[in-house]
């Protein structure tokens, strides 16, 4: 094996990166990583999974691994919640949660001693591409829950990812394992407190142990000129209910990963997105439902208005593998095209395999009805109100899938700061 | 309250009213009758504010004000209201919902308070009740899965708790059966006043049976040919408007 700091060296060489920091995963996989980089380029549009969406901006930015910096007062989505908080890519010791439920562990990966952290990390080589590898090798911190057998843990762990500062370069890894039995559930809210350029790389390597329950509302709100890339490798075990809504706001560049591997039978797997954008913004939710075994049901729904010069990428896949019978999948997005520069582009696929199933799929992608707009205003709705009530009808419906009270209102509050939309 | 005089109406370049004159006071209830293609759907939709119509001469003041230079929610403000010929369906907006926000729209128009919710919920149980519209239909989707019937007592519903002063209704009584056309007539009839006024638009006199017309008009080619007192219905119903296109064709 060649040794680390050459290898490193022919990464550092394609990009203007610096690439300097203490990365947490441990050496071995970090190799592993650095190698893939070193032999594999940044993908281009002739890449089938990148086809509608272009890295060059992220490739060509001068980015710099951050350094924990001063913030802001953060204002809780969950005040009930124990609070996680990350800035610029480490774990904030003074704004976060240091006591926890029974039954639990969580422990920032840069506080793990060296052969803790040595077992966690790994990504099926299979599975890995270079925003995962890039992650493997650079990650600075990040946070490993574990929650035991037949523990329900009744308050949210909402853990917040801030970003402050100019070309940042922040990767954070979590692993959330979830013994047989145990109830978690989630928020992760990405946010910017200053700064531009920021490109966050955020991995959840996600296990759902028998009979387990997870939920994760994913906030996407960060700054018009910030680059963020996430992806979850979820693995499902028998009778489990995997659940996770994506909510992107605001942010420049957003690319969401979704890969949920079902390796259980009887388990539930439920993908629910809305994406409200506008200006230059540009979203990409890539999602993966595999279904390897039988007797499961996966749902997703997801939405999207979409304004200004803003795009919007859907591309969602589900596998059902041979002998996986019995499967229920479904899957729906949703367009709505508020301008005439707004563009999406929707890509619902199913790849069959077994022949006792029941999948669906279907995109559907338009303007507001102008007629319903006019018989509205026949009413005496103003035009305003008429558009702000059907836009409200429309995205409603993936709102009224979380459960989180607390987590809704922040989204309406968001939406009226961001829009002057007021759904309720 | 509306005052038509010699309007011009063209949509795509093609002239469909040619100079229409028509004066409805408060309290009257009129009947505008005429073969398909006269006009009739066009003279609803220029009054309702549809921005596809160019209106290209005359004019038109409800209450003393220029209509044509209101918005679409102006005029509803002021008091205009269109039974549509085909209520729109509105998947995911509550019907009840809706309703609010338009009631306290036209009140804040009017700088008055908005109603609250227990005086409405009061008034949408009363006026439901009024055209026998499910209390269920009420809070469902906008006419989203209803039977044409359902569609066009919700558009009587909806004209019973807005209260308008001038209620236009666009063949409301197309497709309905006698039941459906009893409820509907009954409806408006209940909503009669002195105080305000209707446009009955309709292909049929069937409809002329249940709501008693002050005046019936008769609309061929863009343009108000023959007015008369109820009887002219019965008279187009036995002889047709054949007679009247032999008379008034260019």
């Amino acid at each position: 094996m060649k040794e680390l700091a050459v290898i490193e060296q022919s990464f550092a060489h394609s990009v203007d990166w610096k690439l300097d920091g203490n990365f947490v995963l441990n050496e071995a996989l970090r190799a592993n990583a650095l190698t893939y980089l070193s032999e594999n380029a940044f993908p281009t549009t002739r890449t089938e999974a990148w086809k509608y969406t272009r890295v060059t901006k992220i490739k060509n930015n001068s980015l710099q691994v951050a350094a924990a910096a001063p913030i802001a007062d953060l204002t809780p989505i969950d005040e009930a919640a124990i609070s996680l908080v990350f800035v610029n890519g480490h774990f904030d010791a003074t704004r976060s949660a240091s006591d926890f439920p029974a039954g639990m562990k969580v422990i920032p990966l840069s506080q793990m001693d060296e052969a803790e952290r040595n077992v966690l990390g790994e990504i099926d080589a299979q599975k890995t591409d270079l925003f995962s590898a890039i992650n493997t090798a650079y990650a600075t911190d990040g946070v490993y829950i574990h929650v035991s057998a037949r523990v329900q843990i009744a308050p949210t762990i909402a853990i917040t990812h801030i970003t402050t500062g100019d070309h940042l370069l922040v990767n954070l890894r979590h692993i959330i394992h979830l013994e047989k039995f145990a109830e978690l559930n989630m928020i992760q809210h990405n946010t910017t407190d200053s700064g531009e350029n920021a490109f966050s790389n955020i991995i959840n390597q996600v296990y759902v142990g028998e009979n387990a329950r997870l939920t994760i509302d994913k906030l996407q709100n960060e700054s018009e000129h910030a680059f963020h890339h996430a992806t979850e490798f979820i693995n499902q075990q028998k009778d489990s209910v995997f659940t996770i809504n994506t909510i992107t706001l605001n942010g420049g560049w957003v690319r969401n990963n979704l890969n949920c591997f079902v390796n259980g039978v009887n388990c539930e797997t439920n993908l629910n997105g809305a994406y409200i954008l506008t200006g230059n913004q540009h979203v990409d939710n890539h999602t993966v439902v595999d279904h390897m075994v039988a007797h499961c049901n996966s749902n997703e729904l997801y939405k999207g208005i979409i304004d200004g010069k803003a795009t919007a990428v859907f591309n969602g896949k589900v596998f059902v593998r041979k002998d996986a019978q019995k499967i229920n999948a479904f899957q729906s997005n949703g367009n709505v095209l508020m301008s005439l520069d707004a563009s999406v582009n929707s890509k619902p696929e199913l790849e069959i395999y077994a022949d006792d199933v029941k999948c669906s799929h279907g995109s559907t992608t338009g303007q507001l009805d102008e007629e319903a707009v006019f018989y509205l205003r026949a009413r005496g709705l103003s035009e305003a109100s008429a558009r702000q009530l059907m836009v409200g009808a429309f995205i409603n419906d993936v709102f009224e899938k979380i459960e989180n009270e607390h987590v809704v209102a922040w989204i309406h509050d968001e939406i009226s700061k961001r829009f002057n939309w007021n759904f309720n | 309250m509306i005052s038509i005089k010699n309007l011009h109406a063209s949509i795509d370049g093609k002239e469909i009213l040619k100079g229409l004159n028509l004066e409805v006071k408060a309290g009257e209830v009129h009947a505008i009758m005429g073969p398909n293609g006269a006009g009739k759907s066009t003279l609803a939709s220029v009054l309702a504010g549809r921005e596809e119509y160019e209106i290209t001469a005359g004019e038109v003041t409800f209450d003393g004000v220029d209509l044509l230079e209101m918005s679409t929610e102006d005029r509803a403000r002021e008091g205009l209201f269109l039974a549509f010929q085909y209520p729109i369906e509105i998947p995911g907006v509550s019907n009840i919902n809706f309703l609010r926000t338009a009631m306290n729209e036209i009140r804040a128009y009017k700088k008055e308070d908005p109603i609250s919710a227990k005086e409405f919920m009061a008034l949408v149980k009363e006026k439901s009740a009024l055209v026998e519209l499910d209390a269920k239909l009420a809070s469902r989707s906008v006419n989203e899965g209803f039977s044409g019937g359902e569609k066009k007592r919700n558009e009587i519903f909806q004209m019973a708790m807005l209260e308008p002063k001038l209620a236009i209704l666009d063949e409301t009584d197309s497709g309905l059966d006698i039941d459906a056309l009893r409820i509907v007539a009954n409806g408006v009839n209940k909503l009669k006043s002195p105080d305000n006024a209707s446009i009955i638009i309709t292909h049929y006199q069937r409809l002329l049976d249940y709501i008693v017309p002050d005046f019936v008009h008769v609309l061929y080619n863009g343009r108000i040919v023959k007015s008369g007192p109820k009887e002219l219905a019965l008279e187009l119903e036995e002889k047709g408007y054949d007679w009247i296109k032999a008379e008034f064709a260019e």
